[in-house]
């Protein structure tokens, strides 16, 4: 019974995503934050107070604004760290780290991903028996305990992360294309492509890509999280980005030796990270009820 | 007379804002009594189903009934708490739906789902509940209820899982049974056996029937009194004899006007003195499905040994109920599918022996509309960008690409600015009409339609056939036309090849394979047709439906 509504003559549906969008709360929520941090992370050298990197031995520790001790000042309003170096200031530099290895990461693990489901889900039959081997495989394989592997064997730099991280996490997407792709590949729109003589890189680019690019975004924003989260973790057992490179992880590693008479020190690279995470997933989670509303579960 | 069972007075209910109309339903009142059957008739979008959710008080979130009462047993539903309408459904009242394939759950077996109607309201022990089970298999004509007891829901057939449904709904004898399009998802001789078995049970049981369809072959046949509803309206109701025979809406006079008529007079075909567009000879195609790694592979013979010839300017008829291997016949041709081997003979090349990419420029000769106009258009192109791509990818320039696409835009009665919209914005009838612009864009020889009006309501199903007929004629078209409705079928054909399991069984002229079938399949086939007691009245309004 549910008749479609032609809002306006000539509304394409990514139009009316986007208006559907724009009322969503979690989107705007989302997106509001996740711009929020972009900014920062581009503007930095201008946003940030001091140098993130220069050590003033005499100042350091010093608590956030907020304490009360004798030490706060208005010069360093989230603290010093245990070298004297000015945290809001690490803080805002972290951002374009974890941004950084965020974005790349779910790039490569994207391309990689997306182009096996999509042939597998496409062409089926032996390919896709292939296909679906390398998933298994890789599914079968710890990514935490791999990428500490390989970081440590190759060294660890901020290139090297990405890259591992990259070629670690394109299992979701590779399983979620590829069935999205089965599905749009039975529909009759395709067939009738074949049947007008349309090849199959059209077909695969015109026909097909459009209707899964909802899926994309949804898992591009779940794997950002995920990277964005490795990483973290990566640094924070040494072996992601080096100091004194500013990282939220490494920050969070730093302070570890701190942590029960410093709280405030893990807490604030803690937050951001949090915040970050939570504000991407929102807005994933955002973009599949207004792009697939009977996806939700 | 008896008292009503079901008696909905001035029923209206609202639909959520922004949306094309109001009321989903508007005032509407009518009775169920005892031992009848009434039919609720309307095209889609009526407002029937709605009607028949509402009793049950099933409807969805969005949809509230505003005014009106709906008194079954002498209790309005609509008062009712929850708790007390969950106590009257299943036992009262009882509902049969539309999808068999779906309507039962999967994971139990259906004696263990049957008996879970008892076990909620009744109080018996395992073996009465058993005996109760076993009784009703009988009673719905299942064989071997023994074995069907402990059977899974995917190991019968769509009738047999309908049979279920009824006996579900049977199961405690209730005052109304509320069946929503039972036998639409079925194949037609499986329709004749359920329509049967309800106006047997209707003897036996006192419940009242409401019974939604959009078929008034169906209506003719098992109709005490029929209601018709459209835009969530009641025009017209009455017995089933004054609806049928001599309706007074016009709306109603409208429908039955585009009921396929059944073949009447005899017709031998003129020979066609023009050449073979289509040969095919000894076609083939089996698939193999592997059950798991360690059972031997399953195989499927969809397609045994066919051979047929069209000429050009014909429309051959493929008739068959599902499963018989029509589809994968033309998806065969059109090697949308590999053929196992044969020859596919159109306009003197060779489909079945090219290769993949010596086929491209060959393509365009041999197209198709499919059935479902939902899934055939691509939801994020525009129409345009859609209708051109065929003759783009033969090397067309696009200037004379574009003239050709709204030529036929106005061969197809489509207002020329649907270029710069999305397929969301048409209705099913119009996407069909898109679909078949876009099919002959590349100037094709034949036009393959595969159920491509079966999807359709009867107005606009009429509408499509003497379009394609018209195109037909225009353009000296080879159409091939996949239906499994003899009525339709017989319409727009010259020509009908019967199948069964992927075999043709007959094949003849129109009239011929009406009036004088020779396999018994054709003759299960024709005697299974809904209403063919019924004299349909004509009215020659076919434009009306157009015009109100």
């Amino acid at each position: 019974m549910t008749t479609p509504v032609s809002t306006s003559a000539h509304t394409s549906p990514t139009k009316q995503v986007l208006r559907q969008a724009l009322n969503h709360r979690g989107v705007m929520f989302g997106a509001f934050v996740v711009l929020a941090i972009i900014f920062i992370a581009i503007f930095a050298p201008m946003l940030a107070p001091h140098d993130p990197y220069e050590q003033i031995l005499s100042r350091k520790l010093i608590p956030p604004v907020w304490f009360d001790s004798p030490k706060t000042t208005w010069d360093h309003i989230l603290g010093t760290d245990h070298l004297g170096r000015d945290y809001l200031s690490r803080l805002i530099y972290g951002a374009r780290i974890s941004l950084m290895i965020g974005f790349s990461a779910m790039l490569i693990s994207g391309v990689i991903g997306t182009t096996l489901g999509v042939c597998a889900g496409y062409f089926g039959g032996r390919i896709d028996n292939v296909i679906n081997f390398v998933i298994t495989t890789r599914l079968s394989m710890p990514v935490v305990l791999v990428a500490l592997a390989v970081v440590s064997l190759m060294g660890s730099s901020l290139t090297v992360v990405i890259w591992v991280l990259g070629l670690l996490i394109w299992d979701r997407f590779a399983v979620v294309m590829r069935s999205a792709t089965q599905q749009v590949r039975g529909l009759d729109f395709v067939a009738s492509a074949e049947a007008l003589g349309s090849t199959t890189p059209r077909i695969l680019f015109v026909e097909v890509l459009p209707n899964i690019l909802n899926h994309f975004i949804v898992i591009a924003t779940l794997e950002m999280a995920h990277a964005i989260l490795l990483e973290a973790a990566l640094s924070f057992l040494g072996l992601g980005v080096q100091p004194p490179d500013p990282s939220w992880g490494l920050m969070i590693s730093e302070a570890k030796g701190l942590m029960f008479f410093d709280g405030w020190l893990i807490a604030i690279p803690g937050t951001a990270l949090f915040l970050l995470i939570l504000a991407i997933n929102l807005l994933g989670d955002g973009i599949r009820d207004v792009t697939a509303p009977e996806n939700r579960n | 007379m008896a008292d009503p069972v079901l008696s909905i007075r001035n029923l209206t209910v609202g639909l959520p804002v922004k949306l094309d109309r109001k009321n989903a339903v508007t005032g509407i009142s009518f009775d169920v009594r005892p031992r009848e059957i009434l039919c609720v008739v309307g095209e889609s979008g009526s407002g029937k189903s709605i009607t028949s959710l509402a009793t049950m008080g099933l409807l969805s979130p969005g949809l509230k009934v505003t005014s009106g009462s709906i008194d079954f047993d002498g209790r309005d539903v609509l008062k009712l708490s929850n708790k007390e309408r969950n106590a009257m459904r299943g036992d009262q009242m009882a509902m049969i739906f539309q999808e068999p394939m779906t309507a039962l759950n999967p994971a139990y077996t259906v004696g263990a789902q049957i008996e879970e109607v008892f076990r909620i309201h009744r109080t018996l022990s395992a073996a009465d509940r058993r005996a109760e089970v076993m009784r009703l298999l009988e009673e719905v004509r299942l064989p071997e209820p023994k074995r069907l007891y402990d059977a899974f829901p995917h190991q019968l057939s769509g009738g047999q899982r309908q049979r279920i449904m009824i006996a579900m709904a049977l199961a405690l004898d209730p005052k109304l049974l509320i069946a929503d399009e039972p036998t639409t998802a079925l194949d037609v001789t499986t329709q004749a056996q359920i329509l049967v078995l309800l106006k047997q049970l209707n003897e036996r049981h006192d419940a009242g029937i409401m019974f939604i369809t959009h078929d008034f072959g169906v209506v003719a046949e098992i109709a005490d009194r029929v209601v018709v509803m459209r835009h969530g309206e009641i025009v017209e109701q009455g017995t089933a004899e004054e609806v049928l025979n001599n309706p007074q809406h016009p709306y109603t006079r409208a429908l039955i006007d585009a009921v396929p008529r059944p073949m009447t007079e005899d017709t031998t075909p003129e020979a066609n003195e023009n050449p073979v567009v289509i040969d095919v000879q000894g076609l083939n195609k089996t698939f193999t499905t592997s059950t798991g790694m360690f059972k031997p592979a399953r195989t499927v013979t969809a397609v045994n040994n066919v051979s047929f010839q069209v000429k050009r300017g014909e429309t051959l008829g493929i008739v068959g109920e599902s499963g018989s291997g029509k589809t994968t016949l033309v998806r065969c041709l059109m090697r949308l599918i590999e053929p196992d081997n044969g020859a596919i003979n159109i306009s003197g090349v060779d489909f079945a022996a090219k290769s993949r990419s010596e086929l491209r420029s060959h393509r365009k000769d041999i197209q198709i509309v499919f059935q479902d106009p939902y899934g055939s258009l691509n939801p994020r192109r525009t129409i345009g960008s859609q209708l051109i791509q065929g003759a783009i990818n033969f090397g067309i320039p696009r200037k004379e690409a574009w003239d050709r696409v709204y030529k036929l835009l106005d061969i197809v009665r489509m207002p020329h600015d649907s270029v710069n919209r999305f397929p969301s914005q048409f209705s099913g009838g119009q996407r069909q009409r898109l679909c078949i612009a876009r099919a002959l864009v590349v100037q094709p020889k034949v036009l393959i339609a595969d159920e491509a009006v079966s999807a359709l309501d009867v107005s606009i199903q009429r509408e499509v056939l003497h379009l394609l007929n018209d195109i037909r004629d225009r353009l000296g078209l080879t159409v091939i036309f996949i239906t499994h409705d003899l009525r339709v079928a017989a319409q727009i054909c010259n020509e009908v090849l019967v199948m069964q399991y992927g075999s043709v069984v007959e094949r003849g002229g129109v009239s011929q394979i009406f009036n004088a079938p020779s396999h018994d399949y054709t003759k299960a086939l024709l005697s299974a047709q809904p209403g063919q007691n019924w004299d349909m009245p004509v009215f020659d309004e076919g434009d009306t439906l157009a015009k109100i």
